[in-house]
């Protein structure tokens, strides 16, 4: 119909354990969505790819801090696409960390430290960290083109 | 994991026979390389043409294998990087560091 315009929603939750072989299933879910969203004038598989590193580091993050001996240690994935913005967020109840501790790596003499957070910073418009009693919450924006 | 070895003139070739190299995988994929050096080969191809996806933890056993390669006087190289696996060597600026090359053939040619 001209004149309308239909903006879709998408968003997806998924809870894991804190271990590592669920990377894989997160990252591809995510790469999912990114050939879902519409409408979308980039490049969707670059975007999935870069969503799927985005997501894969935080949650190597998350189960680095994380305990792998019980439920409570569960990490939620929300993937939430609303009015050409994306939203990720993962909670957990680990440990923690402090994201403004945590150095830029230093590209020209390469330790192979700090590139997850890089590329989260680097690929996302915005990345918050907030830390309360109910676990961790990183959340990641990115507006869609 | 999914890793072949094959001697190939005077280099050992490690396949990665996997789509990803990340968190899960790389710690076993640091120790195959570490095992390889330890038993005197030194000079590393490493062939990834199948893999599709590599992260910050991917990147940093290859760095590692390249450094302890280097220490040893021997050498670690890529080959068959898909499209979007170099450019993430190029964003971390990595692909300065490395040697890369298209095929094995070229790897082959330059060990």
């Amino acid at each position: 119909m001209i004149g309308s315009y239909y903006q879709s929603e998408v968003k997806v939750e998924v809870v894991i354990p804190t271990q590592t072989r669920y990377l894989s299933l997160v990252g591809s879910i995510v790469e999912e969505v990114a050939r879902e969203i519409d409408p979308y004038s980039g490049d969707r598989e670059i975007l999935g790819y870069n969503l799927n590193l985005v997501l894969t580091e935080a949650l190597a993050n998350a189960i680095a801090h994380g305990s792998q001996h019980s439920r409570e240690g569960d990490i939620k994935i929300s993937i939430h696409v609303r009015d050409n913005e994306l939203c990720i967020r993962v909670q957990d109840k680990g440990k923690g960390f402090d994201l403004k501790s945590i150095p830029q790596p230093d590209l020209d003499n390469p330790t192979g430290g700090g590139l997850g957070l890089f590329f989260i910073k680097t690929l996302m418009d915005t990345v918050q960290y907030h830390q309360a009693k109910s676990g961790n919450i990183l959340e990641m924006r990115k507006q869609l083109r | 994991m999914n890793l072949e070895t094959e001697e190939i003139k005077n280099a050992t070739v490690l396949r990665i026979k996997e789509k990803r190299l990340d968190a899960h995988n790389s710690p076993e994929f640091k120790e195959r390389v570490l095992k390889l050096l330890e038993n005197g080969k030194i000079n590393i191809i490493i062939e990834m043409s199948e893999v599709r996806f590599v992260d910050s933890s991917g990147l940093g056993v290859l760095l590692s294998g390249f450094k302890n390669a280097a220490s040893l006087k021997g050498g670690l190289i890529l080959t068959g990087l898909q499209s979007q696996v170099k450019s993430m060597f190029e964003l971390t600026r990595l692909h300065r560091v490395f040697k890369i090359y298209p095929t094995l053939e070229e790897a082959l040619g330059q060990d």
